[in-house]
């Protein structure tokens, strides 16, 4: 079931050195590239279905397209390396196991969307990947891969590594750029058209580090090396991890259209300790949460997890057994959420943390039974009402833990003593 | 007149930036973090220093030092130990793990001890599901939390 493809150096030792890293195709794609068009390595991409791995799962190769031609500014490329939904840890394989991959699909990337400064944004406890990533960084700029003129060609790019400082919202792309300009990480509004990303006034792109690190494939072999894994929607392969209540806890490899319930049980080992499954939360906490009975036929690909009501996200599943609390679980994120909200927008300040109290109060056997419906009046209030969508997955995974869930809550909501 | 000035490597590596940002506000977060390295922690006197090396005013840099949660407003003590809380480490047992440093230490979380030795915070999810229970200590993560693992650790410190 598990593949090799972005992973295939990372069990080969010292893998992360640019001399070990160059023994096993690192930096082979460039003479390829250079060869081709700025134009033509996105079409690559483009035809390749390469879609972002961050969370979002957009079309990496129509984002790509978005820069305007002959912009006055410099464009730019940011990596998204501020890895912090809760059961994701996958972008720090690569930069510990294959950091060079990283910057080759940095090269790749900002070539074809005519950039000659790129960022990586790394989050800010990431200390030993950052690290990592820098001496990587340092390696190529002393081999020539980076810097003026990269391996000979007529092309210049700058590399700088950013660290974030423990803000969960600079993982969404504008609040991102925001911090990367050294402000606070507010997220900004959406445009009203299609349009790209600007980091100080000048177009860019942001793009997650597994996105980055699958270019490099699609140059060197084509788009068709990259399409003959996964689905037809969803093609490739992706880094796709397992925690909580697992036998074989991490990460894994896999073509896109799997099943989940056979990943679980064979790559993932079944649940720890013979219990049953109770439920599994997809992809990082953001995804609508799902049943034991809901996984039978759901596949990870972005359709499936999209029809059976839930997202494929960071791919980073949590998997809950038989003796977990929901409203325990639920009130856990919430925490997260009120911790993690940006305070921008009042409904996401102040309904994160209502729902959080309502749900310590409940747990704490005071529970009256308004409670149920007043957390749905809440979530309805987080939805559609701010910035960006960090309040609205949030009441997408409210009504999911509440309503399939119901009656654990409504057992918190039997006495019947008015407290509020 | 401030009390704080980078020291001079920080200095050496603040010039350096500067030629890598399309301007120079972009140096806000890379400076907080060489002060932070450098005295352990942000006072008011570094962000008046800040300020004036990023052209921005004093509020400015508080306003975006007091955003960032990695950011220490206050003196923290030599061993800085952050425990995940969040989804993966609690179902892994973190709680367990909680309660057994805060006896240990003799403090809550959230203190630190009377000689500066130890802080203990709680903090949110810190991308190392697959190892839970896991904490940050200091710079290093610490994977695959037991009890035995953190008695090992706190004799070997005290």
């Amino acid at each position: 079931m598990v593949v090799k493809i972005i992973s295939k150096n990372f069990d080969i030792e010292n893998s992360h050195t640019l001399e070990v890293a160059l023994q096993h195709e690192r930096y082979d794609s460039l003479e390829k590239l250079f060869a081709m068009t700025p134009d033509a390595v996105t079409e690559a991409v483009v035809k390749s279905g390469l879609r972002g791995k961050g969370g979002g799962g957009a079309a990496t190769g129509t984002k790509w397209k978005l820069i305007p031609k002959n912009h006055p500014k410099p464009t730019y490329l940011v990596v998204n390396a501020d890895e912090s939904e809760p059961g994701t840890f996958k972008d720090r394989q690569i930069m510990e196991y294959d950091p060079h991959l990283l910057i080759e699909g940095i090269i790749n990337s900002s070539y074809a969307i005519g950039a000659n400064s790129a960022y990586i944004y790394i989050r800010g406890e990431y200390v030993f990947w950052a690290k990592r990533m820098q001496e990587a960084i340092d390696e190529a700029y002393a081999a020539g891969y980076l810097g003026k003129n990269i391996a000979g060609h007529n092309y210049s790019l700058e590399l700088t590594l950013h660290r974030g400082a423990g803000a969960y919202i600079c993982g969404e792309k504008s609040a991102l750029l925001e911090s990367l300009e050294g402000k606070r990480g507010h997220p900004r509004l959406k445009p009203q058209a299609k349009e790209p990303e600007w980091f100080f006034g000048g177009p860019a792109v942001v793009n997650n580090v597994e996105t980055i690190a699958s270019v490099p494939l699609i140059i060197r072999e084509g788009f068709e090396a990259y399409r003959a894994y996964g689905t037809e929607c969803s093609p490739g392969t992706m880094l796709f991890g397992l925690s909580g209540h697992i036998n074989n806890p991490g990460i894994y490899e896999l073509p896109f259209g799997v099943s989940m319930k056979e990943v679980i049980e064979t790559v993932g080992g079944g649940v720890k300790g013979g219990k049953n499954l109770k439920a599994v939360i997809p992809g990082g906490s953001s995804c609508q949460i799902l049943r034991a009975d809901e996984i039978e036929n759901i596949t990870l690909d972005y359709e499936s997890l999209h029809e059976h009501g839930s997202s494929l996200g960071t791919g980073g599943m949590i998997i809950l057994d038989e003796n977990v609390s929901m409203p325990l679980a639920m009130k856990n994120l919430f925490e997260f959420y009120h911790h993690e909200s940006c305070g921008q927008c009042t409904p996401c300040r102040e309904g994160t943390g209502w729902v959080d109290k309502i749900l310590a109060r409940m747990l704490e056997g005071k529970g009256t039974s308004k409670d149920y419906d007043t957390i749905l009046d809440a979530c309805t209030m987080l939805n559609g009402k701010t910035i960006c969508v960090f309040a609205p997955s949030v009441a997408f995974i409210a009504t999911s833990y509440i309503s399939k869930f119901k009656d654990e809550f409504y057992a918190l909501c039997d006495n019947k003593e008015e407290t509020l | 007149m401030s009390g704080f000035q980078f020291n001079a490597e920080n200095e050496k590596k603040f010039q350096e930036l500067l030629g890598r940002y399309p301007e120079r506000a972009a140096l806000s977060l890379p400076s907080l973090w060489m002060v932070q390295y450098q005295e352990g922690w942000i006072s008011q006197e570094a962000m008046i220093y800040l300020a004036e090396k990023l052209g921005a005013s004093p509020m400015d840099i508080q306003s975006i030092a007091s955003f960032y949660t990695m950011f220490n407003l206050e003196p923290v003590g030599k061993y800085h130990i952050q425990l995940c809380k969040t989804l993966s480490c609690m179902l892994c047992g973190s709680q367990e793990i909680k309660s057994h440093l805060e006896k240990r230490l003799g403090i809550k979380f959230g203190e630190s001890t009377k000689d500066m030795k130890f802080t203990l915070s709680e903090v949110e999810c810190l991308g190392s599901c697959g190892t839970a229970p896991m904490m940050s200590f200091n710079d290093d993560y610490i994977h695959d939390l037991t009890i035995e693992k953190i008695d090992k650790m706190i004799d070997e410190l005290k």
